[in-house]
């Protein structure tokens, strides 16, 4: 039977630790929406989303209340827009036709975020795939929901160079049709290596084509709540270090399965996996940043981040993947800079540099995320900082991704502010020398060798 | 038989318990068990009751026994027993 201590201990951590799950996202598979009329296909859309995620939202509140457990935000991801629009879409203004009818989709089922207006483009692009990047400025200024992903590199194929110099200028076009709001639009925008089909965190959610028709995948959190445990092993060898961090996956990942399951089961859709992610907010105590501090660094960006890190992210692996029957996404430590006040205040110090970033994202879970940089940042050396992070992750086999925001009209040690779960940020500096004759020499960049790894 | 938990936290007052499975046995709630510790003068308690029976649907369960807290000056949370034990048991 269930004793006090332990009633208390998981309350303390939803009540004080600020533990939640941060998503459940539905993955809703459009490949059968396609056809050649563009009418036709937003009707397909539409319908299809609005029927199977009719009860997502409400179905999310209802585990909140009987848990007690937030479930923070409910999305759905939908298969790769380039794949379902490709035979009716035969410009870019098509393509922005789909994007609204996913927004009015996402806002007809009360979800806040809709990801998959996306591309698969790591070796080469279909004349759909290019229509949909140069429609994804428009897209994105027109719609509220819509998240845009596209995966420039993987390990099996190599670097798209002719796409990662397209995604420079898309970027700064995307912020410049949404210079009102601080170039939100950028904020809605990842580029990836390696993306993983099954990734419930916008905005880099799509549902992949190997996934079943419908799927639910939830995305748990809690950094606060490791952080709080680490409290207990201020000064404690690495040994005991590890085990907390593991231990405490481990029962944050616990509450993640049951929502998981009991949203499926709900729902009547089949249950895909458990992404096991500190995600941070901005909210204090909810932070990633902290945690690295209460490991015993001064500031996130002090010799020694990246081993932290590293241990941090192995360790919430290795204890929530006991805890959860698949698990999948992008699993381990997200380290956002401005959705967590820790690592904006180690930016605005000056502790932590894009280049120390870059560093850590060699052993976090995705990449550069939510950076501010000059809006007069050329597209060139956007390419180029979407190009080191592609082959880092080539490479090393593991996602990485991008999402900057060069906020027009700002300059660095201006602060943006995106609002909400996006938070603010102050804009950073990047290294201005000039990589254009490296980006625009077109073509890819070859598969990496599998075998004498050194 | 599907168990919840429900927690009292708050200032110690006279009829806490008797408010609560007043409550309970209203809604033909059945108490399993209940513990209780007052720690630095807070009334800390937890029951482990079976809702098989309810004549109300969980959900306005959970808010009326909020309600209930609110009017006594406590925190009463009732939560499906799951979470804990998926969290604590393996």
């Amino acid at each position: 039977m269930l004793n006090i201590f332990e009633v208390s201990e998981t309350n303390n951590m939803i009540e004080q630790e600020k533990l939640d799950v941060r998503t459940i996202t539905m993955g809703i598979s459009l490949l059968d929406c396609c056809d050649s009329d563009l009418n036709v296909v937003n009707q397909k859309i539409y319908e299809k989303i609005t029927r199977l995620a009719k009860d997502l939202v409400a179905t999310g509140n209802d585990i909140e209340r009987e848990y007690g457990v937030p479930v923070v935000n409910k999305r759905i991801s939908v298969t790769p827009i380039a794949l379902v629009g490709g035979a009716a879409c035969k410009t870019p203004e098509d393509f922005v036709t789909i994007a609204e009818t996913l927004d009015e989709a996402a806002k007809t089922v009360g979800v806040n975020f809709i990801g998959g207006y996306s591309a698969l483009v790591n070796k080469g692009m279909t004349k759909a795939d290019e229509l949909l990047i140069r429609s994804i400025p428009k897209a994105l200024a027109k719609t509220e929901r819509v998240c845009s992903s596209i995966n420039v590199a993987s390990t099996k194929t190599g670097m798209n160079m002719d796409a990662i110099r397209l995604m420079g200028e898309i970027i700064l076009q995307t912020a410049e049709e949404t210079k009102e709001q601080d170039s939100l639009g950028c904020a809605k925008l990842v580029v990836f290596c390696n993306a993983p089909d099954d990734n419930p965190f916008m905005a880099g959610a799509f549902h992949g084509v190997t996934e079943a028709d419908a799927v639910i995948n939830v995305g748990v959190s809690g950094p606060g709540v490791v952080k709080c445990a680490l409290e207990q092993v201020r000064g404690k060898n690495f040994e005991e270090l590890c085990e907390t961090i593991k231990k405490t996956a481990f029962k944050i990942t616990r509450v993640g399965q049951l929502v998981a399951q009991e949203a499926s089961r709900r729902l009547g859709v089949p249950f895909g996996i458990i992404d096991l992610s500190l995600a941070p907010t901005p909210a204090v105590g909810d932070s990633v940043g902290e945690i690295l501090q209460e490991i015993g660094l001064e500031r996130a960006g002090a010799p020694g981040t990246t081993a932290a890190l590293a241990l941090l992210n192995d360790q919430v692996k290795k204890g929530g993947i006991m805890a959860s029957s698949y698990v999948g996404g992008l699993s381990g430590a997200f380290i956002p800079v401005s959705e967590d006040q820790a690592m904006i205040d180690a930016v605005a110090e000056g502790a932590l540099t894009l280049e120390k970033l870059e560093a850590m994202t060699c052993v976090c879970s995705v990449g550069l995320d939510m950076i501010a940089i000059p809006g007069d940042t050329p597209a060139t050396t956007i390419s180029g900082i979407i190009a080191d992070e592609a082959a880092i992750g080539m490479i090393n086999q593991k996602t990485t991704a991008v999402r900057v925001i060069p906020v027009i009209g700002k300059g660095i040690g201006e602060t943006v502010e995106f609002g909400g779960l996006l938070g603010y940020a102050p804009v950073m500096p990047v290294n201005t020398k000039s990589c254009e004759a490296f980006v625009t020499r077109g073509g890819r960049i070859p598969a990496p060798v599998h075998s004498f790894k050194n | 038989m599907t168990k919840a938990v429900i927690t009292v936290v708050g200032k110690d007052t006279v009829g806490i318990i008797a408010k609560v499975c007043t409550y309970l046995a209203g809604n033909s709630i059945n108490i399993l068990d209940i513990s209780q510790t007052i720690i630095q003068g807070y009334f800390n308690m937890m029951m482990i009751v079976d809702v098989t029976n309810a004549e109300k649907d969980f959900g306005a369960t959970v808010m009326e026994l909020e309600e209930l807290g609110d009017e006594i000056g406590v925190r009463i949370r009732c939560q499906k027993e799951e979470i804990f034990t998926k969290m604590h048991r393996i």
